[in-house]
């Protein structure tokens, strides 16, 4: 555990002087900014009054802009490792091969977590505009959601960035991963046919948008996004583990 | 402290070592030398733990590198070849970094004591990038000793140096070595003359020659070279010179100096001087040189036949091992 916490400290630091990460932290929250105002303006010049108090219009575009915000998050983890040969130090280190690929994790998880928690100020202000203030169920299981799909995004980059020295590369077959997944996956699904319900368990999309996105905590979402997490962050210490014998 | 036996290590189809077998005592810097690509990378990197060997077994203070891999990594000190730095970070941050992931008690003052034994304190806050490639070696050698490991690994440890740091970073490690093991890689000859207990060669992935440097040369004094100086130029005269007996080659610098390599255990001085005058040119010098470990080193780790350019002689006589 102490491994684990030593490495995504560090993570965690790197970051904060890392400018591609201030650039998408900027313009996911950014983005974020305009869509929840633009919301605000419409709804109050075209129906006279404020939106329903729902997250939804928060956390959907947020969760939008993390498709494409954490493959850059986490395309830097390993691959850059690599690239300078600091790999070796931590290899040399001892520190086990899963460790370092869960403290990575953890690192960049940390870090998209103090983003999200600044998006926060949205819903506050909503709860503030509307009487008598904004649907709290929702809130916490869409956060909630939100929370359990970045870690599964994370997942999957720290995995691929395992894989590659080049973070170009990195960052494209993440994003090609997260897009099955949350969106390729929920086109076979309403395909229809035998196979259409195995591609709705698989599905990211509807996993969170079907139960948490709605305002309602299930199990089976929940262990399904928590298995997604640790299968990823197997195959990326098998990964590194192989890295050794080539 | 360093048992290593049958190491074997393939890359694909091809091998990198083959079947090294040797052993490093307590209080010994054995010194790893070798032509680029002969697979001494490869042996460190197995030692440390960084990646496994194909075939054959490798304990390091004890433990095996396979079996137990974190017992050896946390009491080796490892410095590669390229030295790994995190570029964002200070000279203290990383140090601190590496001593935390080393589960050190006392982070912060062992960083301030390898600090001072790098003679780094002033630039501890100085950011990694900001560095000389020298400043960078010590740093990485202080990386290397924080845990005070009982075995340092040390990849070309003085690369990059400049004269000043080289003796300071050599005083230290004779230091080390007093106590500790010591294996070094090293591409100057004479660091390993003057550093090692004892001399590895390596090349192609095999052990060519293993003894004391001084040994090493003793073992080879017979072979030597001899340079003749003339007035007056003779195309004929390298041929000439080439067929005397007791002569394996023979180079010209094409300004009246030839360097003669002569076989081990004969002197063919007079003949070669019979030959010089018989040639018609006046003889200005003639000079016997002794092998030395760096001519040792080129006869050990050369296979390939000499261009045709520089010698007509009979192929080289080998050195037994």
């Amino acid at each position: 555990m102490r491994n684990i916490w030593i490495i995504a400290s560090r993570e965690y630091k790197a970051y904060f002087s890392n400018f591609i990460a201030y650039a998408f932290t900027f313009f996911m929250l950014l983005i974020t900014g305009i869509v929840v105002y633009n919301s605000l303006v419409i709804s109050v010049n075209s129906f006279g009054q404020y939106p329903p108090p729902d997250v939804g219009i928060v956390i959907g575009p947020l969760m939008f802009l993390l498709v494409f915000a954490c493959p850059a998050f986490t395309m830097r983890l390993i691959s850059e490792e690599q690239r300078l040969g600091t790999i070796e130090l931590l290899l040399t280190a001892p520190v086990r091969d899963w460790e370092l690929v869960v403290g990575k994790w953890l690192g960049s998880f940390l870090f998209v977590l103090t983003n999200i928690a600044i998006t926060f100020i949205y819903p506050l202000v909503l709860h503030w505009l509307i009487t008598p203030g904004i649907d709290q169920g929702p809130l916490v299981s869409g956060y909630l959601g939100v929370f359990l799909v970045t870690g599964a995004f994370l997942g999957m980059g720290v995995a691929v960035s395992s894989f590659f020295s080049n973070q170009v590369a990195s960052y494209i077959v993440t994003f090609g991963l997260i897009v099955i997944f949350w969106w390729i996956f929920g086109i076979f699904a309403q395909a229809g046919g035998a196979q259409s319900a195995i591609f709705r368990h698989l599905d990211m999309g509807s996993q969170f948008y079907d139960t948490m996105f709605q305002g309602e905590i299930s199990l089976s979402g929940v262990v399904y996004f928590l298995s997604l997490i640790v299968g990823f962050l197997t195959l990326g210490s098998v990964s590194v583990e192989t890295r050794r014998w080539r | 402290m360093i048992q290593v036996e049958g190491l074997t290590k393939d890359y694909g189809a091809r091998r990198a070592i083959d079947q090294l077998s040797f052993h490093a005592e307590k209080g010994e810097i054995l010194g790893f030398l070798g032509p680029n690509g002969a697979g001494k990378t490869t042996t460190m990197r197995i030692l440390t733990g960084f990646m496994p060997p194909t075939a054959g077994v490798a304990r390091v203070a004890g433990y095996d590198v396979v079996d137990q891999s974190l017992e050896v990594r946390r009491r080796v000190g490892y410095l590669p070849e390229t030295v790994p730095l995190y570029h964002d970070l200070t000279v203290y941050e990383y140090l601190k970094f590496m001593a935390d992931l080393r589960n050190l008690p006392e982070a912060e003052e062992r960083v301030d004591e390898v600090l001072d034994i790098v003679h780094m304190v002033e630039r501890a806050d100085s950011h990694i990038s900001s560095l000389s490639k020298g400043m960078r070696q010590r740093v990485g050698l202080a990386q290397a000793i924080i845990h005070k490991p009982e075995v340092l690994i040390l990849d070309e440890p003085t690369i990059g140096l400049d004269p000043a740091q080289i003796i300071e970073v050599r005083n230290l490690i004779r230091e080390i070595g007093k106590e500790k093991t010591v294996l070094l890689s090293t591409h100057i000859l004479s660091e390993a003359q003057q550093l090692c207990n004892r001399v590895l060669i390596i090349n192609k992935g095999r052990i060519v020659a293993e003894d004391t440097p001084s040994r090493l040369q003793a073992r080879l004094t017979g072979s030597g070279r001899v340079t003749v100086q003339v007035k007056g130029d003779d195309h004929d005269l390298e041929k000439q010179l080439a067929k005397v007996p007791g002569v394996l080659s023979v180079s010209h610098n094409g300004i009246g100096e030839y360097e003669i390599e002569t076989a081990s255990g004969q002197d063919p001085r007079s003949q070669i001087a019979k030959t010089v005058v018989n040639a018609g040119v006046d003889l200005l010098e003639l000079r016997s040189v002794g092998m030395s470990l760096e001519d040792i080193f080129m006869e050990l780790t050369r296979d390939e036949p000499q261009p045709p350019s520089m010698s007509e002689a009979e192929p080289f006589a080998q050195t037994e091992d």
